[in-house]
């Protein structure tokens, strides 16, 4: 029985290194990045492990040219450098290629928004979501727990299209059981049902949405954890907003910018729902203050405090 | 056939492929036909040289040897070759950059014949190392070639790939440096000098031989000596080029990259040509 607080990347990539064993087809490269559960895997399959060296843009290209000749791969790097050192090399090779050809590349970004605190601005991802968002043909993962994580393992391989999942860096606790039925292909979640607000969030962030909401009556407050955020089954996601007066959305990256504010905007347009919406998040500024994760939400408004204020304010 | 029978009709070919790439500028003038004049002799020694193996008729064919075209702006050449050569309809010549063809200013994948996206330089050579590794995990006897461009070389990216290659013992890996020595603004001299060369691969563990690459003997012996060598060590061919070759007005231009040439001028050229 695994622990209840886990690191998303751990149980990723133990469950590929189990698959490993079976599937000859696997290869694992990583840009020097690491997790004690890695180290197992770069031992017992050497010859289907690369470490690229600090070169995110040849994990990209290398990567490409093993799925071009039928390998599933898995891309591993830290997030921001994955996606924005590499990103030209992204759009060219996976969003461009995959049009024409099908390619399984998995790029692992592990340090989705403020994970790495102290390491400040430059380790920070709070643009992912929307860079990777805007690029045609690449599905955008960002589970909340490392149930959902581990349970993608197996749909990555059997969806042989470029992927981009975005890990969160630290242990969290489990928001869901391994029982539970969720469908990757809805893309979201309905963790808690309510009757006027609902937060909507991704990875981290569901994690305070589920507190904040705790602290107000069980029918009041719904919390909804979307995961898949490319494609998102909108049809299904419209049918769940419809219900709510005000949706809160709360995330780990720039406000009005393309994140999970924008998606559920979009949604509220094209499905034409009377459904308000308020946007929680990062203004358009880098962090460079020093501390924890919770001391620097708690200067930009994004605590557990001013959510409950501002769910106040809407009710 | 002999030797001298051989280098006869590669340069024949040549000559076809330089006037037929003519041809497509005056009627594409979008078309960079400085940079695709500078690779003429390599793509035919390399397809008519019987030095990539491939099949026209099946462009999945799993024994074909990869060819990765890195500098695709500096290929229209290769379309005469690969009509020629039955990958399409030579008709397809007649409508480069017209509405409904295949054949763009810069080929992409979606033409017979080429294996990856092009036109944003210092992405062919890591994906071309990705695919010498699938061969080499597969235990496949397949080459992988890859042309890039001198000025290519001035993207970081490359040289990810150079460093990747020779430390993972990439012997399938020919890559061809069409070395025409002209950027878009100037002499590569001018701009960062890339001299010397050889060495750079050298020390990253590369073999390395340069040749005049628009000598056909020169090319193809070298080419067949680095296709047989397993050696352990990823295979450079400097190929020294002219840009614009066949062009007076261009081969003395360091802004020749951008030139176009008008169809009277395009004609007279062909027929001097013959």
């Amino acid at each position: 029985m695994k622990t209840e607080i886990n690191n998303m990347r751990d149980v990723f990539i133990e469950n590929i290194f189990n698959l490993m064993h079976k599937d000859r087809n696997i290869f694992f490269l990583c840009a020097d990045f690491g997790s004690p559960k890695l180290d197992n895997l770069r031992k017992k399959f050497s010859d289907r492990f690369i470490n690229v060296g600090i070169a995110e843009q040849n994990l990209i290209n290398v990567s490409t040219g093993l799925a071009l000749e039928g390998f599933t791969v898995y891309a591993y790097a830290i997030a921001p450098f994955l996606t924005m050192r590499a990103y030209e090399q992204i759009r060219i090779n996976l969003s461009l290629h995959s049009q024409l050809k099908e390619i399984n590349i998995n790029l692992i970004g592990v340090g989705a928004g403020l994970s790495y605190d102290v390491s400040g601005p430059t380790h920070h991802c709070l643009e992912d979501i929307t860079i990777m968002r805007v690029l045609p043909n690449i599905m955008v993962f960002s589970p909340s727990d490392w149930v959902l994580s581990g349970k993608f393992v197996e749909y990555s391989i059997k969806v042989k299209r470029p992927k981009y999942i975005r890990l969160d860096g630290k242990p969290l606790p489990r928001i869901y059981s391994e029982t539970d039925k969720i469908r990757i292909e809805d893309g979201f979640s309905q963790i808690r049902k309510g009757k006027k607000i609902c937060l909507v969030s991704t990875g981290y962030m569901t994690h305070k949405a589920i507190k904040a909401a705790g602290a107000f009556d069980r029918e009041k407050i719904g919390v909804i954890d979307v995961f898949l955020l490319k494609p998102l089954n909108e049809r299904f996601f419209a049918k769940v907003l419809r219900k709510y007066e005000c949706v809160i959305t709360l995330e780990e990256g720039f406000i009005n910018k393309g994140g999970i504010d924008s998606l559920v905007s979009s949604v509220i347009d094209n499905y034409s729902l009377n459904t308000r919406l308020k946007r929680m998040g990062f203004n358009d500024a880098y962090v460079f203050d020093i501390g924890n994760r919770e001391h620097l939400h708690a200067l930009n408004k994004l605590d557990e405090q001013s959510i409950i204020e501002n769910i106040k304010k809407n009710i | 056939m002999k030797s001298k029978k051989i280098y006869d009709f590669l340069d024949r070919k040549a000559l076809w492929v330089r006037r037929e790439t003519l041809k497509i500028h005056k009627t594409a003038p979008e078309t960079r036909l400085a940079s695709s004049l500078s690779a003429v002799e390599i793509f035919t020694v390399l397809y008519y040289g019987k030095i990539v193996r491939f099949n026209s008729r099946d462009i999945k064919w799993e024994k074909r040897d990869r060819f990765i075209i890195s500098k695709g702006h500096g290929a229209i050449s290769f379309y005469p070759v690969l009509a020629d050569l039955g990958y399409f309809p030579k008709e397809e010549l007649g409508g480069v950059c017209k509405a409904g063809s295949i054949l763009g200013g810069i080929p992409d994948a979606i033409i017979p014949g080429f294996e990856t996206i092009n036109g944003s330089l210092g992405h062919g050579l890591g994906v071309a190392c990705g695919i010498s590794l699938a061969l080499k995990r597969k235990k496949r006897n397949e080459k992988v070639f890859v042309l890039l461009g001198d000025g290519e070389l001035y993207e970081g990216s490359v040289w990810e790939a150079v460093m990747f290659a020779g430390e993972h013992n990439l012997d399938n890996l020919i890559v061809i440096i069409d070395n025409n020595k002209i950027c878009m603004l100037d002499y590569c001299r001018n701009i960062l000098d890339l001299e010397p060369l050889g060495e750079k691969f050298k020390v990253f563990k590369w073999e390395v031989e340069r040749v005049n690459g628009h000598q056909m003997d020169k090319l193809h012996t070298s080419l067949k000596r680095l296709k047989a060598k397993n050696n352990g060590k990823p295979k450079l061919l400097i190929a020294d080029t002219v840009k614009g070759k066949g062009v007076r007005r261009l081969e003395t231009d360091p802004l020749c990259h951008i030139k176009n040439l008008s169809p009277e001028e395009v004609d007279t050229i062909i027929s001097e040509l013959e």
